[in-house]
């Protein structure tokens, strides 16, 4: 039999075929599939710390946040806005209800009554957990929609994807890291995606949530700072560039007159929005826009240009000149506050290193390591400026938007360590432009060359398709194996920047900083739970009154978990209590037993990491209680404690420092302690040293417990001896 | 004077224990030999406790001595009752046992007693520091407390360790080592009291735990998940002055002898999924053993427990329901230990609470001694009214109560659907709920000039969705005639094909009808005005295609009909088969340019 051709559809394909979907609903269908996944992908990257070791609040932030939405699952939301705390801050005590950021707890326990009234029984502690995840999760979904409006559902899906696994936002939303972060970068994006909408539509509607957004932001975390600086400057840079429209003046308008009602419904942000000069840019562009407003009616209404030029003019120089009055008597009375010194220390990175030591002597506040910005953005580093180049190209509304934001957290980042948390929601959006407009264009070279390969090869005979396809294979024989390279290469630094974020995260982000853990001799894990085996010691063991003096790192976590009264913690409201503080652990014991008594301190706990080699201890930070004590009172000098500049622990260590009660706190009968194999007694594994003195006998204190590491050493002050 | 008439001649043993790693309850042990010379018959014994004694009194009970040759586990206990006689000295408490025969004038019966104390040995100095040794105090009375006369009677008195501080010295002691022995005492008149003291080393650990809340929790889905909240304090000497972490690493067994470290827990076999945790988190210093016979948990408190100190944490465990659960139909009953598996822990308050599955009624606890019980309920998980929850409650719990308790109740099987069933139910309704809001109509003014053209282009949308279905259909007729061509070159049944063709050729053509009215309505629509050229496009070209199809299909059956070669009817469709192809990929391709608007 003679066999017909065969022929280009097979029965197999044609099913196929009639099971497809049509393209929409295929593209609609991957899109949501793949938000779905980036979504989970999202939250379960962040559990690493709850598999390696347990569902635990990390670090010393979240530990307030956790008291205080214990407190408020447990007493309610008017106990909790009128609480009084009379643990932290002794003797001063704190107004919780005024000196926080609400949000964070609110929303946790809304979860928690949500889950509740479902009757899913869960632990609060699981819920705060959890938070920071959740709402990460959802900041994916926000950053889709965000890189939908700037620039095309891809660019979205790719933002989506790169910042669910960005390490810089992953390092301050793993699951335990509950602290104000978590929900304020949701919010922070909310708020700019509903702004950009608002002025993309003019839509009264969308300015209105993102007021809220605002609201919500406010209530979350001090830095809706950056909102109300930024989307002034935005305005002002649309004004300037002849981009102004009816919709940014709706957007803007009812954005920030409904947002600032709004925010002064928070306590602690109060009427700051009109009294404080980091909000006073806000109100400017405000009034600016009205003028502006104003300017173009007149302009209407009037036909005569030269009238409107000398209209024009004095317009502005009065507006300006009330502007400047208003300001200027505004400062003069009083009534704005000036700068504040973390402002004025994002402006200029140098200025907290020379007028405050506290904000200093945080590490998170340092100026920005250029390793850590490849350890947090990696990739997007390089794709940054790509992504920059694509926004300028194809310049709207919504890309002058981002690339200011892009620019400006940049910048900040530079500043401070933890403001690259800021800069991230931004960088991920211009890294996906870059990544999506680039991967787009490829795929669109590649598909028509293809296409047009076919048509040429059916069209033409079989002599004409030879020729035809020559012809295009001379024409673009490098731009289509190019493009593949390219792709290629795209593909691969995506899926480095994957391994990389999977690495960092699982490596550097996921440790509580609470618990230790180590690599013991025969590979296998130590675990150093020294901090909660003392703050149990003393939850348990010392009378329910008693006040706890430390350095102010461990303030909250005392009272969250040993729940005893502490001097100061890590609100540091009070810079001159902290000072005393610091003095107390600079000075001599019998000067220090003086400030100790006046404070009413009962216990003292200092963290020591002699023994383990863990090196953010007390002795480490001493300094800074140097600088902050000096700082106040004078007595205390830094020189004093230094040999030639020079900080050191050991025999050629200044006096001073030899016999200051932080290093006998810390030291006390360490010398008699063999630390290290080959080493001599009292050998500090955590600076590497034999310490100076050996001898250290305390008059007015006494051991009360060290933990089995010695990490963490607590003192009891003796009663003053009877007289007779 | 209702005892003293029988005039019981008694023969006492009494063997007491300062317990071996007991915290800090005393064993006292009394064999009783009792004779009844009187004339009457006598069915109970009267037992006789101090006051200060028995508000420390833990546990009592009193076996018939005959049982001896048995295995030990065999000692059957005789009921104990605790009687009140307004005419005896109210510092004395009296339990009466029921003896298991009656003893008739003469006879002999001989009683073994075990009282359990708690709390009874007294820390003397009541503050120590590290260096120091633990000294306890134990007072007693050399002669037994008895409302009967005595005949004979000896005490022996174990102490822990042979470091005696000081002891009451009389005639007839004798000390062995850490043994103690006073007597033998002959006939000794009822209510015959002589105090001695004890004070002696003892570095045991003295974990009391001031209250343990058991809760027993049953799934029927097949776990029973046991969880414990334990308060615990070190009820030895209290611990003053420092704590030097130094001396007790370097040292301990001198500095900080009378800590304890750790507690032994003895779960069940096949416990699984323990956690130890507490307030604060997870405690990371426990070993678990797992043997087929028991599980072993060790657990070590944060910090070692000196004198005084207290800590508090929480185990939990699941065991699998079988192994606990007994069940009839409906009835079902949970058998378990009371106590805690803690060995060697003196609890002042325990708090059981067995929550038993939503939807159980008749609840009945019973204990082999008396407790304080009632019900309350507990909301858990996807509960509507609360589980309830049977909640026994006893003081002063000693191992020994560590003894089966049981709650019955009724279930029905049918119930443990209901929580799967609310799920489900739940997820629908979500579902549901977003099927309707897709659905809905939400915009508020149905008159506006944008809801007016977006409701026009959705019917755009739906009438070239028609359009691209007819030409799929069109589509698919095509490759049906195709196959009949395939089969006709393997079968060569020209019949068939050419029905094919006709039936085909009947159905395009009702195609095409269908198309027109389509196509004329989608002309009325303004907003289609834009896609209607390509539509039309797309129909010329689908009819293009289906005549160049025929045709082929025409040729190539006529070819077969005059029996010319493969290779010829090959060469005359050859020309038509290009050009169906790429028609064909105009019209994929505008098919395509139509699906992505």
């Amino acid at each position: 039999m003679a066999t017909m051709p065969i022929l280009p559809n097979m029965p197999a394909l044609d099913l196929i075929k009639s099971f497809k979907l049509k393209t929409k609903q295929q593209e609609l269908l991957i899109r949501v599939s793949i938000l779905c996944l980036v979504y989970i992908l999202a939250f379960i990257t962040r559990l690493f710390s709850v598999l390696r070791y347990e569902s635990m609040i990390h670090e010393f932030d979240p530990y307030f946040n956790y008291r205080t939405t214990l407190y408020l699952t447990q007493n309610g939301f008017y106990d909790f806005w009128n609480w009084f705390d009379y643990e932290s801050w002794y003797p001063l005590g704190r107004i919780v209800g005024g000196t926080l950021y609400p949000g964070l707890m609110v929303t946790a326990a809304l979860i928690y009554r949500i889950l509740h009234f479902l009757r899913f029984a869960v632990h609060i502690r699981e819920v705060c957990v959890l938070t920071a995840p959740f709402f990460a999760s959802n900041t994916t979904l926000v950053a889709y929609f965000f890189g939908k409006e700037i620039w095309d559902t891809g660019a979205g899906l790719v933002a989506a994807i790169l910042i669910a696994i960005c390490p810089g936002y992953i390092s301050r939303s793993v699951a335990g890291s509950y602290d104000n972060e978590g929900v304020a970068i949701f919010a922070l994006l909310f708020t700019f995606y509903l702004f950009v909408k608002a002025v993309n539509t003019g839509s009264l509607a969308w300015s209105l949530a993102s007021a809220f957004g605002y609201f919500y932001m406010v209530s979350a975390w001090g830095g809706y700072v950056f909102i109300i600086n930024l989307i002034p400057l935005y305005v002002l840079v649309l004004l300037i560039t002849g981009r102004y429209s009816m919709r940014l003046y709706v957007a803007y308008n009812c954005m920030y007159v409904l947002g600032m009602l709004l925010a002064m419904q928070i306590r602690f942000v109060g009427f700051q929005h009109v009294q404080s000069g980091e909000h006073m840019a806000a109100m400017g562009v405000f009034f600016l826009l009205q003028v502006f407003y104003f300017l173009d009616w007149v302009k209407h209404m009037l036909s005569d240009t030269k009238l409107f030029q000398a209209f024009l003019r004095i317009t502005v120089t009065c507006a300006v000149a009330v502007g400047a009055i208003a300001l200027g008597l505004g400062m003069l009375s009083g009534y704005i506050s000036p700068w504040t010194g973390r402002f004025y220390s994002l402006l200029d990175p140098t200025y907290a290193k020379d007028h405050i030591p506290i904000i200093a002597s945080v590490s998170e506040h340092q100026p920005t390591a250029w390793s850590s910005f490849m350890f947090d953005f990696h990739i997007l580093l390089f794709l940054f400026p790509a992504g920059l180049y694509f926004c300028f190209k194809r310049l709207s509304d919504a890309t002058i938007f981002i690339v200011m934001y892009g620019l400006t957290s940049m910048y900040f980042a530079g500043v401070m360590v933890r403001l690259i948390l800021v800069a991230t929601p931004a960088v991920c959006l211009v890294s996906a432009i870059a990544v999506s407009a680039t991967v787009k264009n490829l795929t669109v070279l590649l598909r028509s060359k293809n296409k047009g390969v076919q048509t040429g090869s059916t069209k033409g005979s079989s002599s004409s398709k030879a020729s035809s396809k020559a012809l295009l294979d001379q024409s673009q024989p490098f731009q289509k194996n190019g493009a593949i390279a390219l792709l290629f290469g795209a593909f691969y630094l995506l899926s480095k920047y994957a391994t990389h974020c999977t690495w960092v995260t699982s490596e550097a982000y996921s440790s509580p900083s609470i618990v230790l853990a180590a690599r013991g001799a025969h590979g296998s894990r130590v675990i150093f739970d020294d901090y909660r085996e003392a703050y149990f010691w003393l939850r348990q063991n010392t009378p329910p009154d008693a006040k706890v003096m430390s350095w102010w790192d461990y303030g909250y976590q005392i009272t969250a978990m040993g729940n005893r009264t502490v001097i100061v913690d890590n609100n540091t409201w009070n810079n001159t209590h902290i000072a005393t503080v610091g003095r107390a652990m600079s000075s001599y014991e019998d000067e220090a037993i003086e400030i100790m008594r006046s404070l009413d301190v009962d216990y003292v706990l200092v963290v020591f990491g002699g023994v383990t080699g863990y090196s953010s201890d007390d002795i480490n930070k001493f300094l800074w209680m140097v600088r902050i004590g000096g700082g106040v009172f004078p007595v205390i000098k830094e020189p004093d404690y230094l040999v030639n500049g020079e900080y050191r622990v050991d025999k050629g260590a200044a006096p001073k420092m030899l016999n200051c009660l932080m290093y006998k706190l810390c030291y006390y009968r360490f010398g008699e302690m063999l630390t290290e194999y080959g080493k001599p007694p009292g050998y500090d594994r955590a600076r590497g040293v034999e310490i100076g003195n050996k001898d250290i006998k305390l008059e007015h204190l006494e051991e009360a417990f060290t933990t089995s590491n010695w990490i963490v050493r607590i003192y009891k002050v003796k009663p003053p001896n009877n007289r007779w | 004077m209702a005892i003293s008439r029988y005039v019981l001649l008694v023969v006492f043993t009494i063997a007491m224990l300062a317990s071996t790693a007991m915290s800090d309850p005393i064993l006292t042990k009394v064999d009783r030999h009792v004779e009844n010379p009187g004339p009457l018959i006598m069915s109970e014994v009267l037992l006789a406790f101090p006051e200060l004694q028995a508000k420390n009194l833990a546990y009592l009970m009193a076996s018939s001595h005959e049982t001896k040759g048995k295995p030990k586990g065999s000692v059957v206990s005789l009921p104990i009752k605790a009687v009140n006689l307004d005419e005896r000295p109210s510092a004395v408490t009296f339990y009466s046992v029921l003896l298991p025969k009656e003893v008739a004038a003469g006879e002999s019966f001989t009683l073994d007693v075990l009282a359990v104390f708690t709390h009874a040995l007294r820390p003397v100095p009541e503050h120590i520091t590290q260096v120091d040794i633990q000294l306890v105090l134990y007072r007693d009375s050399v002669y037994y407390l008895s409302p009967y006369e005595v005949k004979v009677q000896s005490l022996t008195v174990k102490l822990p360790d042979s470091k005696i501080e000081s002891y009451t010295k009389l005639e007839s002691t004798k000390v062995h080592g850490s043994e103690i022995k006073y007597g033998p005492y002959e006939n000794l008149p009822p209510f015959s009291l002589s105090p001695i003291t004890f004070h002696f080393e003892s570095n045991l650990p003295f974990a009391v735990a001031q209250e343990l809340v058991r809760e027993i929790e049953i799934s029927h889905w097949g776990n029973v998940q046991v969880t414990e909240h334990y308060k615990l304090i070190h009820g030895g000497a209290k611990s003053k002055g420092e704590f030097s972490r130094r001396d007790f690493q370097a040292r301990p067994n001198d500095r900080g002898a009378s800590a304890f470290s750790f507690l032994v827990a003895h779960l069940p076999a096949r416990a699984r999924s323990v956690y130890y945790r507490d307030l604060i988190g997870n405690i990371s210093t426990s070993h678990l053993r797992v043997d087929s016979r028991k599980t072993e948990l060790m657990v070590e408190p944060r910090y070692p427990m000196l004198g005084g100190w207290r800590t508090a944490f929480t185990i939990g465990y699941g065991l699998p329901l079988q192994d606990f659960l007994y069940e009839s139909e409906e009835n079902r009953f949970l058998n378990m230990t009371f106590g805690s598996p803690m060995i060697e822990l003196v609890i002042d308050t325990l708090i059981v609470k067995v929550v038993l599955p939503e939807g159980s009624s008749g609840i009945l606890a019973a204990a082999p001694f008396p407790i304080k019980q009632w019900q309350e309920t507990k909301i858990s998980h996807l509960d509507i009214g609360g589980r309830p929850v049977v909640v026994l409650e006893k003081t002063n719990v000693v191992p020994e109560h560590n003894q089966y308790f049981q709650v019955y109740y009724k279930f029905s099987g049918l119930s443990m659907l209901r929580e799967p069933l609310m799920l489900i139910s739940g997820f629908l309704l979500f579902f549901a709920a977003c099927i309707g809001y897709m659905h809905a109509d939400t915009s508020i003014s149905k008159s506006s000039a944008s809801y007016l053209a977006k409701q026009q282009w959705e019917e755009v949308q739906v009438l070239i969705q028609k359009v691209q279905n007819v030409i799929n259909r069109c589509l698919a007729m095509h490759d049906n005639l195709e196959a009949s061509l395939r089969d006709l070159s393997r079968t060569g049944d020209v019949q068939a094909c050419k029905a094919a063709r006709k039936s085909a050729d009947g159905l395009l053509k009702e195609l095409s009808k269908e198309m027109k009215p389509l196509l004329t309505s989608l002309q009325a629509y303004s907003s289609a005005a834009q896609i209607l050229p390509k539509v039309e496009e797309l129909v010329a070209k689908e009819r293009e295609l289906q005549e160049k199809v025929m045709l082929k299909h025409s040729t190539a059956v006529e070819g077969y009909e005059r029996k010319s070669g493969a290779r010829d009817i090959d060469h005359r469709v050859a020309l038509l088969q290009q050009k169906i192809t790429a028609l064909k990929q105009e019209v994929d391709d505008l098919l395509q340019f139509i699906d992505d608007i």
